[in-house]
């Protein structure tokens, strides 16, 4: 996969054998272990390791879960309360699984913004920018129905709320909605169907993983100052070096996990979904999982007509297109150079689609009302302006800071300037 | 595939041309019961109406019934009510289409054109799901006195009409007929 020559040499009699014949050590050598990685990596860089290990855990998790839980809108959430009460350690498994999710998004979040930052959407990286925004949306997919299971409140009219995002299109809407329901209310037999696809979407995603992977280790990965690996000593080997980073930044990220499963296992979850679904009655406030606050904040903010397109269909179209619209952003940045350490310019815009993104989720889980709406509108307009606007201009007026020549010309000019010396001694020197 | 310098199409061209569309068509065959499969089952579809006894809803009262796995509202408009609705210009309408299925569907929604039946004006049936994202609207609340929204704040008047907030449409009148009096036959 590295595209390098292999450095594998087995050594044992065995291991010769099975590289005769099958070379999976081999390729999982050349790939974890020999692989070169940028000497520069910080620990933003952690999170493609951490999302990896997450979804491993969802999955273990949920197929456990599964042996419990009984998809029947009679019986799914007395189900669900067994398994907190009844199954040995099943409160935890179920913790574990339901933060999971909340843990998943938000490294999946900082995973994305990372990209963002340093440019690894930018040539030749397109196609695994793209394979990532494909498995952000099956993450979605999975987390909606994953919700739906519990027959909850929120279950219930999430469902109701998000497949009613299809009757939005004209003439195709209704029968769409039908499908997917599988009826005219949500019920039986979409909370079947709902389960069925919770179990199989995960297995997708490993799949699209494997691609995302296989891609990242063609084109090798990004670094913080965004120039490409010239020589030897731009590179550490994946193992130890980049491992255990991955590993510190994993276990830090675990404690976190672990903080919320066993000291706030609700805080990110809402107290309706502890009331049995009821098909006659609408919860006061309606409000998805905080993971898709800022998009459900962007749906609620188009309350105006658009000329031949009404509002309802509006929002839905500005929801989906929030998310469409990072299939393209590879194309849509025109600076020449990658990562926003040289672009001082497109990182003060970066900031403020941070803190832009963050305010939307607040208003998300904000009544649909007055100052909040209009606050959301403008949200949502500097969400596709920095898209749409900044990213394309920007490239073309902004002058960028003079770039190093080389990843270890900008590592050893940080390490001697000013900071303690021997600290980064070079490690390529000691290999 | 066929890499002849001829400009003639040969019968290996051909039997390349069949053989692909049997497969186009084998494929969608392969597909369809997959995709028919999630559509509304035949006891999903099974025709149901309902008949509801609403003797002993007064003026200002209401009744809910499920009708289809979705409830259908049944109220019993007071003259104030009526009178609110009546004096309601269509140009005031967000829809001004009356989304009555008894009547045809290009039907203004005037306040007669929405109640249930054109000598029982105080009566309202509509479908209590909003035309937004499908929410189930409160009752007598609202500026206009008739259905609040609480998912995304629609307002709806007391004959049911979409007045402010996201929902495009009217609440949708069913099918309905009065069998007597007192009794509403749903579907």
């Amino acid at each position: 996969m590295s595209g390098g020559h292999s450095s594998y040499t087995p050594s044992t009699g065995i291991e010769k054998w099975i590289d005769a014949r099958l070379p999976l050590p081999r390729l999982v050598y050349d790939s974890f272990v020999a692989y070169p990685v940028p000497r520069n990596l910080n620990y933003a860089y952690a999170f493609g390791g951490i999302l990896a290990i997450m979804l491993v855990s969802q999955i273990l998790t949920g197929v456990v879960l599964a042996m419990h839980y009984a998809a029947d809108t009679g019986l799914a959430f007395n189900s669900v309360e067994k398994i907190m009460r009844d199954v040995n350690s099943g409160w935890l498994l179920r913790y574990l699984h339901s933060n999971g999710a909340s843990m998943f998004f938000l490294a999946v979040y900082v995973h994305i913004f990372r990209g963002l930052y340093y440019g690894s959407y930018k040539a030749p990286r397109e196609l695994l920018w793209i394979l990532g925004v494909i498995i952000l949306l099956l993450m979605m997919a999975t987390a909606f129905m994953g919700y739906v299971l519990p027959w909850g409140q929120m279950s219930f009219w999430g469902a109701t709320v998000i497949t009613g995002f299809f009757t939005a299109f004209p003439i195709i809407g209704d029968p769409i909605q039908q499908l997917l329901l599988g009826g005219f209310a949500v019920d039986n037999p979409t909370l079947n169907r709902f389960f069925s696809l919770h179990y199989l979407l995960p297995f997708m995603i490993a799949g699209v993983v494997v691609l995302h992977v296989w891609a990242l280790h063609v084109a090798g990965q990004t670094n913080p100052t965004g120039i490409e690996v010239k020589s030897k000593t731009d590179t550490v080997a994946f193992t130890p070096y980049a491992t255990v980073k991955d590993a510190f930044g994993l276990v830090l990220f675990l404690i976190l996990f672990a903080y919320f499963v066993f000291y706030l296992p609700n805080f990110m979850g809402h107290p309706d979904n502890y009331i049995q679904a009821d098909s006659l009655k609408t919860p006061a406030h309606i409000v998805p999982e905080w993971y898709f606050l800022p998009f459900y904040a962007m749906l609620r903010a188009i309350t105006f007509n658009i000329g031949p397109i009404n509002s309802k269909l509006g929002g839905v179209l500005t929801m989906f297109g929030s998310i469409a619209i990072l299939f393209v952003v590879p194309w849509l940045d025109t600076s020449k150079v990658r990562s926003a350490v040289y672009r001082p310019w497109y990182k003060l815009f970066f900031w403020l689609f941070i803190a832009n993104a963050i305010m939307l989720g607040w208003l998300g889980s904000r009544p649909a009302e007055g100052l909040y709406t209009l606050f959301s509108q403008f949200g949502t307009a500097y969400y596709f302006g920095f898209f749409i606007v900044i990213m394309p201009l920007l490239g073309l007026i902004e002058t960028p800071r003079r770039l190093p020549n080389s990843i270890t010309e900008a590592v050893l000019a940080k390490t001697s300037g000013g900071q303690p010396a021997g600290v980064a001694a070079a490690p390529e020197t000691r290999a | 595939m066929s890499a002849h310098d001829t400009t003639e199409p040969t019968r290996r061209d051909f039997l390349y041309i069949a053989t692909g569309m049997a497969g186009v068509v084998g494929a969608g065959a392969f597909a369809w019961p997959f995709i028919d499969q999630m559509r509304p089952d035949a006891s999903t579809l099974a025709v149901s109406s309902i008949e509801v006894d609403v003797s002993a809803v007064q003026p200002g009262m209401s009744l809910t019934v499920k009708w289809r796995g979705k409830p259908v509202f049944i109220r019993n408009r007071t003259p104030q009510e009526i009178a609110d609705s009546k004096n309601t210009q269509l140009s005031q309408l967000k829809d001004p289409i009356a989304r009555n299925a008894n009547l045809p569907s290009d039907a203004q929604a005037t306040d007669a054109d929405r109640a249930a039946a054109k000598d029982k004006e105080n009566w309202l049936v509509m479908i209590g799901v909003c035309t937004h994202l499908g929410c189930i609207p409160l009752g007598q609340q609202g500026d206009f006195g008739g259905w609040f929204c609480p998912c995304h704040g629609s307002v709806y008047d007391t004959a049911g009409r979409i007045r402010s907030g996201p929902a495009p449409e009217n609440l949708p009148v069913p099918p309905l007929t009065f069998t007597s009096d007192t009794v509403i036959k749903i579907g």
